[in-house]
């Protein structure tokens, strides 16, 4: 394989983790727009999307698109748990602390898994078939096209729901102004469940079509998710383009890094560019300055 | 934020009477316990009290999250294992050296952050310590790799080696009383009165003259330098050190001990490091439980107590007594 088709070999698998990262990063963003924190449970969102798809599939034998199906759910109702439950009882409102009940929750959570699953990786077959398709002298997997068809369907479905509800509206309003919003007769804590439950089902997704790649596991969503929150602000905090611009710059410098740099400090690359973007330009790509100086 | 601040004062002004009774203490454990593992475990406590007073310093006072400390604690333990076995530094000196290596990443990792307003140091320093921990992992020629770092000389002063867990009891035990005292003076000092003003109002703050991002990154780097202190004491202490024990959950560990002890009070942070690493130890038997255990005890205290375990439980007992005091009227 020449170096031609090595570079488009790494991009076609860039643009696939970048797709991941991206559904991860709005997950992060419909969040923060409501509440204003970042949200760690959204690594646990991703791992039990995938865990639970495998349980439902390999164990309890129910066909993959409805396994697909029930794991979305489960997982925006566990989504919705986490709001209803310990967010809103928390006796304090501040940002920072509502951050840490999301890692406690995160941690406990991840903890539950490993009990349930034990620490192995767990296989999930591809949505249809093995059989490569060769593109300009790369190999590409069915899973590959289900990863951007899927991610495509998402974003135009976000697209719709943000811009043609009205509780896709009234979502955006409390992200502009909470209070202003509860005055025109938003259900504000109504919003907030709601971005707490569409962020679970958007973790869930991700974790589960990345799956038949690159196995699942009670882990799984740590490192994912980690890179998803670079993507977003590398994108610009909140920002939807942002997100999925950010997802998948992030996703192909990361594999051109690993194929042709080093991939010993393939998880390195991310981490890196999130701190570069801190520095140099926190507000990220598309960011509106938010991150304004003291 | 008064109130919090109030609190810390409450503890604060025994000052002296509780570091009698800390350093008597730490006289007469060793006499009375004997039991080999009983040290270990009082030496963790050390250490993890080392990092998390320091910790403790920059959320309760400067109002920002680290979660990198498990970072500038490897950078301690790995730095004093490396120049100390390979290059052949002395041992103390080179504590010194991390402590200063650690100190001048930690400003640069926290100055640009910390001029930003809201959290981008929790980002920041969760980007920096993967990046530290993927290198420790990976430069194996150097760290050792996966497998860890092994054959770390103890520490010595002349004649006597810090080779056993008792006598480190007495060496790490008097580093944390160090770190103790020198927080308890820096929060009593003008450097602590502006940091209290910081987490109450970073505005109000900047308006009467005081440099809050100076003040931040200054608490920043000196609490990394607190960490790197312990981690160059448990590298000598434990002779083995790899990277498993610098990831970023061990962050989340020092932050749970701050949180739990309460935010803003070093006794508060003293007592969550004792009860945090007794807790790890007792469910040390069943590590899957261990997560979960961390994880429910760090939500269920944010949830009901979020000033913390010891200043909440503090309150409620104060609550009751003005209740009894204004003779069981309602409220």
């Amino acid at each position: 394989m020449g170096l031609r088709e090595q570079v488009f070999q790494y991009i076609i698998s860039g643009l696939t983790l970048g797709a991941i990262y991206a559904l991860v990063a709005l997950g992060f963003n419909i969040i923060h727009n409501a509440t204003g924190i970042v949200n760690f449970v959204q690594a646990e969102f991703v791992t039990l999307g995938g865990m639970l798809m495998y349980s439902f599939y390999s164990f309890f034998k129910i066909p993959l698109p409805f396994s697909f199906l029930l794991s979305t759910a489960a997982v925006t109702v566990i989504g919705a748990l986490v709001e209803r439950g310990p967010i809103r009882m928390a006796k304090s409102k501040a940002i920072i602390i509502l951050v840490f009940i999301t890692i406690g929750i995160s941690s406990t959570l991840r903890g539950t898994a490993l009990l349930v699953w034990g620490p192995d990786n767990m296989p999930i077959p591809s949505f249809s078939g093995e059989k490569v398709i060769r593109i300009f002298g790369a190999a590409i997997l069915p899973q590959h096209l289900w990863v951007f068809a899927i991610t495509i369907g998402v974003v135009i479905f976000l697209q719709y729901f943000f811009y043609r509800t009205l509780t896709g509206k009234a979502m955006r309003a409390v992200s502009a102004n909470r209070r202003a919003a509860s005055l025109a007769g938003i259900n504000v804590n109504g919003m907030i469940l709601l971005s707490f439950a569409m962020s679970g089902g958007l973790g869930a997704v991700g974790g589960m079509i990345i799956a038949p790649i690159s196995t699942t596991s009670y882990d799984t969503g740590v490192m994912l998710s980690l890179k998803g929150f670079a993507a977003a602000i590398l994108g610009g905090y909140g920002n939807s383009t942002g997100a999925i611009l950010g997802g998948l710059i992030l996703g192909v410098l990361e594999s051109l890094g690993a194929g042709l740099i080093s991939s010993k400090f393939k998880n390195a690359f991310a981490f890196l560019i999130l701190l570069l973007v801190l520095f140099l330009k926190p507000s990220g790509l598309l960011g509106h300055g938010e991150a304004e100086r003291v | 934020m008064g109130r919090r601040s109030g609190c810390s004062m409450v503890l604060g002004e025994r000052k002296n009477l509780f570091l009698i009774i800390l350093a008597l203490l730490i006289i007469l454990i060793p006499v009375f316990v004997k039991n080999k593992y009983y040290f270990t475990v009082m030496n963790v406590i050390g250490l993890n009290t080392i990092v998390v007073v320091g910790l403790n310093l920059l959320i309760g006072f400067g109002g920002q999250i680290s979660l990198g400390h498990a970072a500038f604690y490897g950078m301690g333990a790995y730095l004093s294992a490396i120049l100390t076995i390979t290059h052949h530094f002395p041992p103390w000196p080179t504590m010194v050296i991390a402590m200063l290596a650690t100190g001048v990443v930690a400003y640069f990792v926290g100055y640009p952050s910390l001029k930003l307003r809201g959290h981008y140091l929790v980002m920041a320093t969760l980007g920096f310590n993967i990046i530290v921990n993927i290198f420790m992992v990976e430069l194996d020629n150097i760290t050792g790799g996966p497998s860890g770092f092994a054959g770390i000389a103890p520490l010595s002063i002349g004649k006597l080696t810090f080779d056993n867990d008792y006598k480190n009891f007495y060496l790490i035990w008097a580093f944390a009383f160090l770190c103790i005292v020198v927080s308890l003076n820096l929060v009593n000092s003008r450097v602590g009165r502006a940091l209290k003003a910081i987490h109450g109002s970073e505005v109000a703050a900047n308006t009467l003259g005081i440099n809050t991002d100076h003040y931040k990154t200054k608490v920043f780097v000196l609490s990394a330098m607190f960490a790197s202190l312990s981690g160059s004491l448990y590298a000598h202490y434990l002779s083995f050190i790899s990277p498993r024990s610098f990831d970023f959950y061990y962050s989340i560990q020092v932050v749970t001990m701050v949180i739990v002890g309460g935010m803003g009070s070093i006794w508060g942070a003293f007592f969550g490091a004792g009860l945090l690493t007794v807790l790890s130890e007792i469910l040390h038997v069943a590590e899957k439980y261990n997560i979960i255990a961390y994880g429910t005890l760090l939500t269920l205290v944010l949830v009901f107590l979020p000033e913390g375990f010891l200043v909440g439980l503090y309150r409620l007992y104060q609550k009751r007594k003005m209740k009894a005091l204004i003779g069981g009227n309602k409220d």
